[in-house]
């Protein structure tokens, strides 16, 4: 029964049209406003237990499919499907929106109402890149991301927003230009924009390494990777709470995403040809940004540069297979992907619950500066027990989600190269060492001024945000099998496929 | 299809029936423009748009078979792209009508004139996408042309906008006689001024003849002077900024259509052997339009300046369809010039319902804060700012792609990669729009202008905008369909 509903097109349309319906009532109906965007994100977070439910972790086919025709002049079709690997990140999507809305209610006052139809809208089209099953599709929803984005950040954002948010749509546009390049490039090879074509498509080397160049300056803007990281940094700091929250726990992985929906599959020989330079990139972000972190005096910032660090392991582990394929073994293969996979539900959650908190401060003290806080705990001790519960989870302390991915990568990384996973291990300290610092100076010590004195602690509805946000993270951190259970056999049908390349 | 008889026969009057009644009409409402008083002028303006209207019907009542009628001793062609144009020239220049009344009515500009010339010059449009001839062709564009040159001085007490009606009528006439020498060598070397017997001329030749390639560089170059594409945009700028807002509209809009048909009908139609030739001559052109186009615009402050230049990058999009050669390249050129049309009429339609009496919101700071006027308006400017820097699901994605998509495919890789960087540099400008509107402050808190007729067509125009960016497949399937 309920593969007779298409859940796929109404957890897409739903948000959307949803949030046109409360940019429609306008500011001076806010009040409905809220109430209809919580109503709409609610459902959309029961059609994802719906997919949850109706989905079988036994298979590696697409699910749910819908295929409509869309624009015959370029064989584009309405095509929808879910496997193992989407599914996580729709349901990540779906729980964290409700979130962002519910806090809005609290700390967005100025147009309120554009606000949650931006974030609707915006959760509408997130999903409907994780489910696209056709390049075009694909392409139509990861740009039209860019204009609920830009106008939040700008909108909403702090004194500098519109440097961040136009230095974030032109990264952003920039990388993507360029993978839509090679997508024509690849449509006029195969005469068809079906993704499960273009996997199946024989290319040659040069051609490979010149696709996968071009994704690679999509996704790795996306994630983003070093070199190409700047743009976040500011755009978080400039972001509203709300902004970060989705920014951090979602469109990062968007970037993630594309790497094992496209370059792998699409280009798995120039994947293994650049797999040092992935590899290199990736240790890189893990070292070197962490050690940036631990130099950040500004909250937001932080917790920004660490997101960085994050999904370098995320890339580390789905390019780090080849690694281990090379050196005879195959069993690791599959973990690493896998644990870069959780690493990015994990961070999902973690990073979002560490922006929530910084915006739990910002609403209070107006201040992201580390130095203007201190002895934080003293006044507000349930807001304290769960920061440091984040904190700990965000160092990947064992017991939280955050350990989970990290153990899996490192654990993986063995089997490739000591030395990588030794590299990979310094995360270990590096964000122990910048999470923990953050909170000692915030929460800790003497009550620094008269305005920390004067704090108060959660209000109910923020108690809420982060009690939901603690469960998961605890919940993944202690049982994390259903997660992986639900990914690992698309998991182990991408590698078959990756591992035995095109040539 | 046609008796080519010695004896005088009728010809087959009812393919250029839309023209006909559009001429009558357009006489009708110069006679009866004389006889409303000066408030009443309304009345011409419905009557203009019944005009266009009555034409469209025409047009639809029209049946060609596959390969299209040709009457008047093959002089006037009526085929699918004609019809397709035909109709989308009407509709461009009715919606030019509603958007102005209400900015002329509020200057002295409410006149008779502003009507018939823009149905007269509509009626050049119709004449150039029909003709399968040198002379109808030249005929077209010079009853297109004249009437937008005595457009652009409208308001004769303006010395911009006489400056810029001096410049245009210079600059186009220019480009008219080198259009007309190139054609008289083409006559020279072929012996005839139709299309097809040209093509066929040129065809049959085994070496290529120079004196081809001179008239071709002649016609190519009055082309592009027309099109107004690098290095022949110079009276483009200072034209769009000097015309009455109206009348840019209208230059802006429905001629990129007859542009495209000049174009077409000449070089393809006519000169489709010759391609090499004009498509290096296109390349070129097409490079140094993208480059000019995104990089000078971000230097403008005036808003008609910047869509001027703006103009001139999607020039550059829009000859990459001829640079592919390909039947699928042209029609993604007409796709790209009807989504551009629309485009336009947004843009500027959008600086039409800003101005007020004495009040020119040409500059690109009277557009701050319009998210705090009016929040739909904004919604609206901001997605036809979209797709012109052709962000998805805007319309103007589409055209993008289906441009890229037919260069790559004619193995012009790199000019893909250029176009898109093109268009990286040019989102910056149309960004700054959307930062003036949506980030800033108002500066002036004036209710908006503009009548019911003009706000509902220019929400629909800003709606189309994003519904087509949704659902393409079937203006797409109409511009290959119209394309054998």
């Amino acid at each position: 029964m309920l593969t007779d509903l298409p859940l796929l097109s109404l957890i897409i349309w739903l948000p959307i049209l949803g949030g046109v319906a409360v940019f429609a009532l306008g500011e001076s109906r806010v009040a409905w406003g809220h109430r209809l965007a919580l109503l709409v994100s609610l459902l959309a977070a029961v059609l994802g237990g719906m997919l949850y439910a109706g989905f079988d972790n036994s298979t590696a086919a697409m699910q749910f499919v819908e295929r409509t025709a869309w624009i015959e002049a370029f064989d584009a079709w309405y095509y929808l499907g879910i496997d193992g690997i989407a599914l996580p990140l729709i349901l990540l999507t779906v729980l964290v929106t409700p979130l962002v809305v519910i806090a809005a209610a609290q700390s967005v006052r100025l147009r309120a109402s554009q606000y949650l139809a931006a974030f609707l809208i915006m959760e509408g089209i997130m999903i409907g890149v994780f489910a696209a099953r056709d390049a075009l599709l694909f392409y139509v929803f990861w740009e039209a991301m860019l204009i609920p984005m830009f106008l939040i950040i700008g909108l909403w954002g702090g004194p500098n927003r519109v440097y961040a948010t136009i230095k974030f749509f032109l990264f952003t546009f920039f990388g993507s230009v360029l993978m839509l390049v090679a997508l024509i490039y690849l449509y006029r090879q195969a005469g068809t924009f079906d993704l499960h074509t273009l996997q199946q498509l024989p290319l040659g080397l040069t051609e490979q390494l010149w696709i996968f160049m071009a994704f690679f300056a999509a996704f790795a803007v996306k994630i983003p990777m070093w070199p190409v990281h700047t743009w976040l940094p500011d755009a978080h700091v400039e972001a509203p709470t709300g902004g970060s929250v989705i920014l951090a726990a979602i469109m990062l992985k968007l970037g993630g995403y594309g790497f094992i929906r496209l370059s792998l599959p699409i280009t798995p020989d120039a994947a293994m040809a650049l797999d040092w330079l992935m590899v290199g990139l990736s240790l890189i972000a893990i070292v070197y940004i962490g050690f940036v972190a631990l130099a950040q005096s500004d909250m937001k910032k932080l917790i920004a540069y660490s997101s960085i660090a994050h999904m370098g392991f995320a890339t580390l582990g789905f390019f780090i297979p080849f690694m281990i394929v090379a050196g005879g073994e195959t069993t690791g293969a599959r973990m690493a992907v896998e644990g870069g996979m959780v690493q990015m539900i994990s961070h999902g959650f973690v990073s979002a619950a560490l922006f929530f908190c910084v915006g739990v401060l910002y609403d209070r003290m107006h201040s992201r500066q580390i130095g203007d806080y201190g002895g934080v705990a003293n006044t507000m001790p349930v807001f304290a027990a769960f920061m440091v519960l984040f904190a700990m989870a965000n160092a990947g302390l064992p017991g939280t989600s955050g350990f989970v991915g990290e153990f899996m990568v490192i654990l993986a990384s063995f089997r490739a190269n000591i030395w990588i996973a030794l590299l990979a291990g310094t995360t270990l300290v590096l964000g122990a060492a910048y999470t923990l610092w953050l909170v000692k100076r915030v929460l800790y010590g003497e009550v620094a001024n008269e305005r920390v004195a004067a704090l108060h602690d959660l209000s109910r509805r923020e108690f809420a945000i982060l009690g939901a946000l603690a469960v998961a993270v605890l919940g993944i951190g202690l049982w994390p099998a259903p997660l992986v259970d639900m990914m690992s056999v698309s998991v182990s049908a991408l590698l078959d496929q990756v591992l035995v390349g095109k040539l | 299809m046609q008796e080519q008889n010695t004896t005088f026969t009728m010809p087959d009057f009812l393919p250029a029936l839309p023209e006909m009644f559009l001429l009558g009409a357009a006489c009708v409402v110069l006679l009866a423009d004389l006889f409303f008083p000066g408030r009443n002028r309304g009345l011409t303006w419905l009557l203009s748009l019944v005009a266009l209207a009555g034409t469209a019907v025409c047009v639809l009542a029209l049946e060609v078979g596959e390969h299209g009628v040709m009457t008047f001793s093959n002089t006037f062609v009526l085929d699918q792209l004609a019809i397709l144009m035909k109709l989308a020239v009407l509709a461009a220049s009715a919606t030019v009508l509603v958007y102005s009344r209400h900015y002329l009515a509020a200057r002295d500009l409410h006149r008779g004139e502003f009507y018939t010339l823009t149905l007269f010059s509509t009626l050049g449009m119709l004449v150039i996408i029909s003709a399968p001839h040198l002379l109808t062709l030249y005929l077209g564009l010079e009853l297109m042309s004249l009437c937008l040159y005595a457009l652009v001085a409208l308001n004769r007490d303006s010395a911009v906008g006489a400056e810029a009606a001096m410049k245009y009528f210079v600059l186009g006439a220019i480009a008219s006689g080198l259009l007309l020498y190139g054609m008289s060598i083409i006559y020279g070397v072929t012996g005839s001024l139709q299309l097809d017997e040209i093509a066929a001329f040129i065809g049959a030749q085994e070496e290529r003849h120079l004196g081809l390639v001179l008239a071709l560089t002649f016609v190519v170059a009055g082309l592009a002077f027309k099109l107004g594409a690098v290095p022949f945009h110079m009276w483009l700028p200072d034209v769009y900024h000097g015309a009455p807002t109206p009348v840019t509209l209208l230059i802006g809009s429905a001629p990129k259509i007859a542009g495209f048909a000049l174009v077409f009908r000449l070089l393809v139609e006519g000169m489709e052997h010759l391609y090499v030739d004009w498509r290096d001559i296109f390349i070129l052109m097409s490079v140094l339009s993208l480059v000019a186009g995104s990089v000078v615009a971000i230097a403008q402050t005036n808003i008609k300046r910047m869509l001027a230049y703006s103009t001139i990058g999607h020039i550059g999009f829009l000859l990459m369809g001829f640079i592919a050669g390909t039947s699928e390249g042209y029609s993604a050129a007409l796709f790209y010039a009807l989504v551009y049309v629309l485009m336009a009429l947004g843009a500027f339609g959008m600086i039409l319902l800003l101005s007020r009496k004495d009040f020119e919101a040409d500059n690109l700071d009277d557009l701050r804060g319009l998210n705090a006027r009016s929040p739909w308006f904004a919604l609206v400017m901001l997605l036809v700012m979209f797709s012109m820097a052709g962000v998805p699901p805007t319309i103007g994605f589409h055209a993008k792609l289906a441009v890229l998509s037919a260069v790559v495919n004619a193995g012009f890789l790199w000019l893909a990669v250029l176009g898109v960087i093109a268009a990286i540099v040019s989102a910056f400008y149309y960004l700054r729009v959307v930062k003036l509107m949506y980030f800033d402050e108002p500066q002036d808190n004036a209710p908006l202008s503009g009548g019911i007729d003009m706000r509902v067509l220019l929400s629909s125009n800003g709606i189309a905008v994003l519904v087509l960016g949704l659902m393409p497949g079937a203006l797409l399937t109409a511009t290959i369909a119209a394309i054998p």
